[in-house]
């Protein structure tokens, strides 16, 4: 046992008790220094919390630096099972010297502040519970080498939550186990600290805040994943064999995770050889040629970028589009305009990638709302592409992608892949006039055939150039039009394919709310808390462009209906007026777009106003 | 040399039965006596030479005029005509997709030495296995006459006025990337780009083929470098160069005479004979020296310069399976149930 006073300069918990406990309903903050290491200790609080059974989600708010920089790792607690972002703080891990007055600030009257007993505050708050730690003593004394000292400080604060909140130690352990993955030196090196710092607490510091962590049986059978693991789970199980890709935040973990699982999944170790290429470009242009090539070729290609690599594939998804080549885009959206903020999530690709190339050109755009449509459109977007032959994006964003969800584990697949309309040799025979844009079924999708086909009558010059049915060139107005009416056509095939969108309906809804992607959770929990205020609502989640008749419907039904995005332009509202200009004048625009995922409560408050200013 | 036989008046057939008439591709809509044209005939000749089976070749172009000639050679293969400056791309995405295609990629001194000159390099740094032409007349035809980055300095055109710039070199840039088959000819000399393309079809990764093929109608006045009276009057080979496929039984001697073999991947040779100067065609620098030294001197060389057969292809150093990715089955496409079951229980 470690005795050390609570220096005197600091400030003192708050000397009364709390009256009610609070339990399993609050969110803690821990503000560190980036590149610090914080991480192990945030998913480690964060799983061994989740392993209690009790509903978690993180959020890391980190900045476009590798070293240096403040962060911010929120883990919220939810009795409820409610996992967005939420506007408050009740707990404060305030590690970090430069942001210690602006974290302060920013807690509830009654919150907890948890700091090294070496961090000043300019004005420290009497409505606030402090817990002072000496972490540095705790450091040294665990006799840690003094390269890792900063790295194992982190640990000290999961050891001071654990106590005060009283999260099970043997999860915590466990926890680290999963971290290290079993390799004992780092586990007890990490734990012996965590230990100590429980064990200072608990002999010097008593509690005086009410948050208190409580085992439930909430999370039993559940997952904590991330949205870009997710997504290259699904793709490999969707036999993806070509994979190209650029470095950009935030879509780089969704290779990451890639390489990893891809020698899991698809590796032969007899032979050592490999059924996918994954391969780092030059840039984003190499890497959407590389899965135009191979999507032509047929090959079940795909490319991870963001908004700033999706700019350079503008050319290469026109092509696509009207070559009509399979291949499938994540564009794990992260703040732009240009550079923008690369850390921070957003969903402004919206318009632009359902519009992108020049001409008309419109795409078939996947939105994935939660972990297990991450997976599922891992396959799923193979499986369209390939049936309508054109390019499909799936817009992920920063908050889905990199940030942990609790997900029910994810099911084998129900249906076998979808290769399209693909011809052999022998199936080639059948058609006496075959032309690779000849609209033969009516569904504007035509035959296509692969290289390496031997019928002689298999070759076609693929090209974005004018072309007639029979992928000769073709500068014929009739040849034109005639084409970019069957690509309309396919167009509304795919309205009646893609993922239907789902619905919520509310007994007694006035109202109706549209919304897509990360901001799934924040919606749901705000339909719950629109009805302390009076008001039911209805909702209906978006899942893919082209937008179809279950939209149609429930616009119909609701006086107003508001539509709720991060992004500063309305993007998706401007689609559905556009989709449906009977309800255009019905619908408002719920957008914000500060780089933070979206919270209940600005639904809420927006929604509550809007609704009083017709009232 | 030729494959053909002439028996009983039937036409000339291949070792796979086919004529000559089967690797023809549409009518070119290119000018009159445009050295592309000359190119696509070598082409035709070549793959019909080779025995070439049709549906196991791609036909790959970016953009310009050079690359409209995919659509007038070998209708009965695939092709796509891509972007500007991108066929290197879409062309590793196609091999990578199935490695048992033969990549014929038609560029040209824009689609290569400018836009494109980034995919260009990467293309040969990743060793992508094709056959890389880049038909070179210096200027931009079809947006009527702009220098490209090939143009000599100090050159004057109608349109574009005198280039004040230094040309790229696409040899030296190939060099520098260390390109294993790196080859200049010149569209007026049938018979070199005959039998460099053969080799190049036959070599294993990426083999780069810089031809001057002069455009008739903006950039072939007499003082003009990419002219065919400069190529007639100026043209100095390195060596004789004759292939010899793998099916035809040569008794092989080395250094001799001035001959010197080369073999390829899976048997057939290169067979250079010496001609004016002493060169080693395995030597790297001395090819980087013969080509900066033939800059400054104003010689127009061509020939093998480099060769190296030596370099693992993408294919290989990625370890992909032998069939196809494009024709795998379900099976190894979508991992078993078991498969699934393993990588399920690390989440848990």
């Amino acid at each position: 046992m470690i005795q050390m006073p609570v220096t005197e300069t600091q400030p003192r918990p708050l000397d009364h008790p709390a009256s009610e406990p609070i339990v399993n309903d609050f969110s803690i903050v821990a503000a560190t220094v980036n590149g610090s290491g914080s991480q192990t200790a945030n998913n480690v609080l964060m799983r061994a919390i989740f392993k209690m059974g009790v509903p978690v989600s993180g959020k890391n708010l980190f900045p476009s630096n590798i070293q240096g920089l403040p962060t911010w790792f929120t883990i919220r607690v939810s009795k409820d099972g409610y996992t967005a972002r939420r506007e408050t703080t009740e707990i404060l891990i305030a590690f970090n010297q430069r942001t210690a007055d602006e974290d302060l600030a920013s807690l509830v009257p009654g919150g907890v502040c948890i700091h090294p007993n070496d961090l000043k505050f300019t004005n420290p708050r009497s409505d606030v519970h402090f817990y002072a730690i000496p972490v540095r003593d705790l450091v040294k004394q665990s006799g840690v080498d003094a390269k890792l000292r900063d790295y194992i400080a982190n640990m000290v604060y999961v050891g001071a939550l654990a106590e005060l909140l009283g999260i099970d130690m043997n999860e915590i352990k466990a926890a680290l186990e999963r971290h290290f993955k079993g390799k004992p030196k780092p586990v007890s090196l990490n734990y012996g600290v965590i230990v100590a710092a429980a064990e200072w607490v608990r002999a010097n510091l008593p509690k005086t805040d009410p948050f208190r962590v409580s085992p439930m049986d909430k999370t039993q059978g559940l997952i904590l994943v991330d949205g870009n693991t997710a997504a290259a789970f699904g793709a490999l199980m969707g036999g993806m064999t070509v994979c190209a890709w650029y470095p950009i935040t935030p879509s780089t973990s969704l290779i990451d995770a890639m390489t990893e699982l891809a020698p899991i999944l698809r590796a032969d170790p007899e032979t050592n050889t490999t059924t996918y290429a994954i391969v780092q470009t030059e840039d984003e242009i190499a890497a959407a040629g590389i899965i135009v090539g191979a999507g032509w070729a047929g090959a079940r290609a795909m490319t991870a970028t963001s908004g700033p690599g999706l700019s350079l594939m503008n050319e290469f998804v026109s092509l696509a589009y009207f070559a009509e080549v399979p291949c499938v885009i994540w564009d794990v959206q992260r703040m732009g305009p240009s550079t923008g903020l690369p850390t921070r999530t957003s969903q402004g690709d919206v318009l632009s990638a359902y519009y992108m190339g020049h001409g008309d050109t419109h795409h078939v755009i996947l939105f994935p709302g939660n972990m297990t449509e991450c997976f599922e459109f891992g396959y799923l977007a193979f499986d369209l592409a390939e049936r309508l032959q054109t390019p499909v994006l799936v817009l992920s964003d920063l908050d889905l992608g990199m940030n942990n969800w609790m997900s029910e584990p994810f099911s084998y697949p129900d249906r076998p892949l979808d290769r399209g309309k693909v011809l052999s040799a022998d199936e080639l025979e059948q058609f006496k006039d075959w032309g690779r844009y000849k609209d033969i079924d009516g569904d504007g999708i035509p035959y296509r055939t692969l290289p390496g086909n031997p019928n002689p009558r298999a070759a076609y010059l693929a090209r974005g150039t004018g072309h007639n049915e029979f992928a000769l060139y073709s500068e014929r107005p009739e040849d034109w039009q005639k084409n970019l009416d069957r690509l309309t056509r396919k167009h509304h095939t795919a309205r009646s394919i893609v993922p239907k969108p789902v619905v919520q309906e509310a007994e007694e809804a006035t109202i109706g709310i549209i919304a897509y992607g990360s901001t799934d959770s924040a919606v749901r929990e705000a339909c719950d808390g629109l009805r302390a205020h009076g008001i039911m609502a209805s909702y209906l989640r978006i899942r893919a462009l082209p937008l179809e008749s279950t939209l149609t419907d429930f616009l119909a039904k609701y006086e107003r209906v508001y539509i709720v995005e991060l992004n500063q332009d309305g993007q998706m509202a401007q689609l559905v007026q556009l989709h449906a200009p009977e309800a255009a004048a019905r619908i408002r625009s719920v957008h914000i777009c500060n780089g933070l995922p979206m919270s209940a409560q600005f639904v809420i408050e927006s929604i509550v106003r809007a609704e009083h200013s017709v009232a | 040399m030729t494959i053909e036989t002439k028996t009983n008046g039937k036409p000339n057939v291949n070792r796979i039965g086919l004529t000559s008439q089967d690797y023809r591709g549409r009518e070119t809509t290119l000018c009159q006596g445009c050295g592309h044209n000359s190119i696509t005939s070598q082409i035709i000749a070549a793959a019909f030479e080779l025995s070439l089976a049709p549906h196991q070749v791609i036909k790959m172009s970016g953009i310009g005029c050079s690359s409209k000639t995919p659509a007038y050679f070998m209708s009965r293969s695939h092709g796509f005509n891509t972007l500007h400056g991108r066929m290197p791309s879409v062309t590793t995405g196609a091999v990578l997709a199935n490695r048992t295609l033969l990549a014929i990629g038609i560029s040209g001194d824009g689609d290569t030495g400018s836009i494109g000159l980034g995919q260009f390099k990467h293309m040969i740094r990743r060793n992508v296995p094709v056959v890389y032409i880049v038909e070179n007349n210096g200027v931009y035809g079809l947006t009527k006459g702009q220098f490209s980055a090939t143009a000599d300095v100090g050159q004057t055109l109608k349109y574009a006025g005198t280039n004040v710039l230094p040309p790229i070199d696409i040899c030296i840039e190939a060099l520098a990337a260390e390109c294993g088959f790196v080859a200049r000819s010149f569209a007026g000399d049938a018979k070199q780009v005959r039998e460099l393309l053969k080799a190049a079809m036959s070599f294993h990764g990426t083999a780069v083929i810089d031809i001057i093929s002069p455009c008739v109608t903006f950039n072939n006045h007499h003082d003009s470098t990419k002219s065919y009276d400069y190529g007639k009057a100026h043209e100095e080979r390195l060596q004789d160069i004759q292939f010899i496929p793998r099916f035809e039984e040569v008794h092989v001697e080395y250094e001799e005479g001035g001959e010197r073999y080369v073999q390829l991947h899976d048997g057939p040779l290169i067979k250079l004979r010496k001609l004016g100067r002493d060169y080693d065609p395995t030597n790297r620098w001395q090819a980087i020296e013969l080509l900066e030294r033939a800059r400054q001197n104003h010689e127009f060389i061509t020939g093998l310069l480099y060769i190296n057969t030596g370099r693992q292809t993408l294919h290989e150093v990625m370890h992909l399976t032998d069939t196809p990715l494009a024709y795998l089955p379900e099976e190894q496409l979508r991992p078993s149930r078991e498969r699934f079951a393993q990588a399920m229980r690390e989440f848990l």
